[in-house]
């Protein structure tokens, strides 16, 4: 076998992947930015180079605005608090702990039941009065809250219910890698007598950061994708309250059918992406000096 | 006999047409299920009814999900140049439907006497989303209007007469106040009224603002008066109820829960669809009244719902059976039974005079209380670029009652951000 | 918290959760299955309990019933099934040739491709609906099951996840295949396909139980009852005009979900190893 028929063999076995790969990623990615720059064709009117005219008006755009801050707030809520979490239920999980199996089963179910139908069932967690928190509330004296519907909660609500689907896929990983730190330091630390707290902090979470990294990683490009459970329920109210960057491309894409405006929110959520892929490239860079 | 007459008008269309339709025609009919299973039922029936009765046709319903769902798969097909032959879309879709060039108006189509006398006699309120430019775009199908609940027993237990709805703003204020209870700590247990503000407010708003004298868009849907002075006391009112009087829940309340609030007794009155009626019915343990909504200047509701559309694209055969599915669907007696299956208004003041639906409304007098309301009913707010503009009074109610945004502002924002929209079409 | 970690030291405290962990996990456990708990308290009881909690409320399977009448499930069930398994039997095909391709070839430009695919795990095609349904609908597939399972035909995550294996087969056990005459592409059915068993079990579920929840993109391409999968005829299903039942939708909730549902608690080990094994790089 001569090296170019070697090679040949090699493109053909790439083609049919790579057909799907670019006709669905690096295509439309860039046929984006071309779209950006052009007007929405309407009936009898084809598009037209109209240059930066959509981002003008993306600028000009408050409800754009908002969903950008909103995906800010959302990212810097979730991420942290979703690899915490995780973190605390892979500690746990990975000792010897009562009822462990149920302990992970319990963590772990989020991951595979559908955002779209446990949305449904936060909704009434939410419902004012005798919603579930709320009874709660009462119970303790608390005045009842509308979740969903006051501006200053909307977000906030939103948001843990992404916290709570994504803490134990998260979870997954670190156990992972938890089981795989060899028992070795574990057994020094405990001749040292060290305590658990410092134990984690000293050894476990520095041999920890590659995950770490990839959670983060992970957890990046979600808190700008996650937006099932906003359809169901806030619609991104009240007065674009909880509206988020995908679901307010959704919105003017298609229901408003303005596709240069809405190419023109897909650059900013790939610009985003970018940012999140360079970030990859450098942290993970560190990553092996570290090693 | 009637084999002849058939075969007779067979032989006619052929002659006319092509002789393409001596075969049948197929008349893709889209139709949005949003409600779910009986319905879909009662739509195959038609269609089979229907084609029994006309062999040369054959209606084919596809069901497209929501009305938001159906008008993209309608359009979709449209610009693919396989638009179906008919619809039944929202009435507040005509304007889009018109810039994207899909549909017909039904004038082409009326030729004799008696057609001309069928458009003339739906109810007119319900035609007013479908008139544009002197031309007819949609006919009613499934329509709806805003009507208030009210709980007996609470009333009742108000010191209230329960027969007796609150008839204008002030007694809604004033029996409001006596129907909100809270017990010792200042915890509301009831409140006196909630009218949802979710998902589409503008449609409940346009309650109270046709209730005070305005009317927010023009009918050829290029200007709208959110600033209107009339618009943003009725705004006021609104948002009065939860924060000055403090009878309805405050910010943005779920359309969603608010049949259930209702029916849990969290709510004493609810504002919400007619569509309601048959599930309220169903599951209230309570007894309770359905009312016109109250009057201030005037009474008011928007109407809502359904129109039945043809499309441009679509062979002329098939435009010709659509046309003829709609007269047969809005026949008097077909109108008044799928309003008594659904709970939808009939679309014609003929269908109340049947039988059928006399027997029904003095069994059940709640299910008349749409139709009494319709001489006041105004057209849903419909305009160009529809979805954009109603998203931009969507915000400015939410902002509104969540206290975001003093009425006025909010409106006078809402009303510049429309302007920007709607100049294109100017 | 210190005071008690510095003192108390038994031999096995860093393996074991003291009483404080142990409640906070199990307080956690609790708050996360809660959810659950509620569904299966709504849909098993009549609609008068959706909302208060009693013990002498009877049970009742009438919520799944109505559920099932109130909306096309079957066709819902049954397309979501063809796009799951047609999505993972494409992706494995495909992405198996394409992983061996990286793991045992080398070839002018395998870089630069390499990190060309690696650009899907960043940006997925639901970020670019916009362009990717104009895509589709210049190729008609616009309501179609195909298309919706279109976009994910070539994963990379996949790809990544069988070249790492595909790197780990000795080339030993290559190289004595290749003496008895095995053509390459039996050489990858026969040696490295088994060996590789476990990622493919891995990417497996973690391809299914993503597909059965994909929401936002079927939700842009279908529009009928013919293509459109659970999650979507969920949506329809619990956005009806007369707003929201508890029992039927917590009932529905649960139908939907019963199939990913059930065998996560059947294959709960393998489930959670073959997620864990995804995420190892």
């Amino acid at each position: 076998m001569n090296i170019n028929s070697k090679q040949l063999q090699a493109y053909l076995l790439l083609l049919p992947a790579f057909v799907f790969l670019v006709g669905f990623t690096h295509y439309p990615a860039l046929a984006t930015i071309f779209d950006s720059l052009m007007s929405t064709p309407r009936a009898g009117r084809a598009p037209v180079f109209v240059g930066l005219e959509n981002y003008q008006v993306m600028i000009e755009d408050p409800v754009f605005w908002k969903s950008v801050t909103n995906n800010l707030w959302f990212a810097l809520a979730t991420i942290p608090l979703s690899m915490g979490i995780a973190i605390f239920m892979a500690l746990w999980v990975n000792d010897k702990i009562a009822g462990r199996s149920f302990l992970r089963m319990s963590y772990f179910l989020p991951t595979v039941l559908p955002m779209i139908a446990v949305a449904n069932i936060w909704i009434f967690f939410y419902t004012p009065d005798y919603g579930l928190i709320n009874q709660a509330l009462q119970l303790f004296g608390l005045k009842s809250q509308n979740f969903l519907g006051n501006p200053d909660l909307a977000l906030a609500s939103v948001t843990v219910v992404a916290i709570w689907k994504e803490a134990g896929f998260f979870m997954i990983f670190y156990l992972a890698a938890l089981q795989t730190l060899s028992p070795s330091y574990r057994e020094a630390a405990q001749i040292e007598g060290a305590s658990k707290w410092y134990f984690f902090w000293k050894i476990q979470w520095p041999l920890l950061m590659p995950t770490t990294i990839f959670v983060l990683v992970n957890a990046l490009i979600n808190a700008f994708r996650m937006v099932d459970h906003i359809f169901v329920m806030t619609n991104g109210g009240p007065n674009n309250a909880s509206s988020l960057l995908l679901f307010y491309l959704y919105e003017v894409g298609f229901k408003f059918w303005d596709r240069g405006y809405a190419s023109a929110l897909t650059m900013v959520l790939l610009a985003i992406l970018a940012i999140v892929g360079l970030l990859q490239f450098f942290l993970l860079d560190k990553r092996t000096h570290y090693r | 006999m009637k084999k002849l007459v058939s075969l007779a008008s067979t032989l006619a269309a052929s002659l006319c047409v092509s002789t393409a339709a001596l075969a049948q025609t197929e008349v893709s009919f889209y139709f949005p299920v949003a409600v779910g299973g009986p319905v879909t039922k009662i739509i195959d029936g038609y269609a089979a009814e229907f084609n029994k009765e006309n062999p040369d046709l054959k209606v084919v319903p596809v069901y497209a999900g929501s009305y938001q769902e159906t008008v993209v798969k309608a359009l979709t097909a449209h610009k693919a140049n396989k638009p179906p032959a008919a619809a039944i879309l929202l009435s507040t879709d005509t304007f889009t439907l018109i810039d994207e060039d899909a549909i017909v108006p039904f004038d082409n189509f009326v030729k004799t006497d008696e057609e001309r006398k069928w458009m003339k006699d739906f109810f007119p309120a319900f035609l007013l989303n479908g008139q544009i430019d002197n031309k007819t775009w949609g006919i009613p199908f499934q329509r709806s209007t805003v009507v208030m609940y009210w709980n007996k027993q609470a009333f009742k237990e108000a010191g209230l007469d329960p027969n007796t709805a609150p008839q204008n703003w002030e007694q809604l204020v004033s029996m409001g106040q006596k129907l909100t209870k809270r017990d010792a700590s200042g915890n509301v247990e009831r409140w006196g009224i909630q009218v949802p503000s979710s998902g589409f407010p503008y449609w409940l708003f346009q309650g109270f603002s046709t209730q005070n004298g305005a009317i927010l868009a023009n009918s050829e849907g290029t200007q709208v008066a959110f600033d209107d002075l009339k618009v943003i006391e009725a705004l006021q009112f609104w948002v009065d109820l939860s924060q000055k009087y403090k009878i309805h829940p405050p910010g943005v309340v779920q359309w969603g829960t608010t049949p259930a609030d209702f029916m849990q007794g969290k709510s004493a009155i609810i504002w919400t669809t007619t569509g309601n009626l048959t599930n309220i019915r169903k599951n209230a343990p309570f007894e309770f009244g359905v009312a016109m909504l109250p009057e201030n200047v005037r009474r008011g509701s928007p109407t809502g719902g359904g129109n039945f559309f043809i499309f441009k694209k679509a062979p002329e055969a098939e435009q010709q059976g659509a046309f003829r599915f709609a007269k047969w669907l809005t026949q008097p007696e077909r109108a008044a039974q799928w309003s008594i299956d659904t709970g939808y208004v009939a679309v014609s003041p003929a269908a109340y005079e049947t039988q059928a639906l006399k027997s029904y409304a003095a069994d059940f007098p709640p299910a008349v209380v749409a139709r009494d309301q319709l001489p006041f009913a105004v057209a849903e707010l419909s305009t160009h670029d529809n979805q954009r503009v109603t998203k931009a009074l969507n915000d400015g109610l939410q902002a509104a009652l969540t206290g975001a945004k003093t009425p006025q502002q909010a409106m006078k924002d809402a009303q510049a951000e429309a302007n920007r929209i709607l100049r294109a079409y100017r | 918290m210190t005071a008690r970690a510095y003192t108390a030291k038994p031999a096995s405290s860093l393996t074991e959760a003291g009483w404080l962990g142990t409640l906070g996990a199990w307080v956690l456990a609790i708050a996360w299955i809660l959810p659950l708990l509620y569904a299966l308290w709504a849909a098993f009881h009549p609609a008068e309990y959706a909302t208060t909690f009693s013990w002498s409320a009877p049970l009742t399977l009438d919520n799944f019933v109505a559920a099932w009448h109130a909306a096309p499930f079957p066709r819902y069930f049954l397309n979501t099934i063809i796009l799951v398994t047609g999505i993972l039997a494409i992706q494995l095909f495909l992405c198996t040739l394409a992983a061996y391709a990286f793991a045992r070839y080398e070839f002018a430009g395998s870089n630069v491709l390499f990190s060309l695919m690696l650009v899907q795990l960043m940006v997925m095609p639901e970020i670019l609906i916009v362009r990717n349904y104009q895509t589709l609908s210049s190729l008609g597939l616009v309501d179609t099951l195909f298309g919706i399972g279109l976009p994910y035909f070539a994963s990379a995550f996949a790809i990544f996840l069988l070249r790492q294996t595909f790197k780990t087969v000795p080339k030993e056990l290559v190289e004595a295949a290749q003496m008895e005459g095995a053509s390459t592409l039996q050489i990858l059915r026969h040696v490295y396909i088994p060996l590789a068993k476990p990622t493919y079990l891995a990417f497996s579920l973690v391809s299914v139980s993503h597909h059965w929840n994909n929401f936002l993109w079927p939700l842009v391409v279908s529009n009928s009852v013919e293509s459109r999968p659970l999650t979507v005829g969920l949506q329809v299903f619990s956005s009806a005009d007369q707003g929201i039942d508890w029992s039927i939708i917590t009932a529905a909730t649960l139908m939907t979900s019963a199939p990913l549902l059930i065998g996560f608690l059947i294959f709960q080990k393998q489930f959670v190893q073959s997620f864990m094994r995804a995420g190892i790089k």
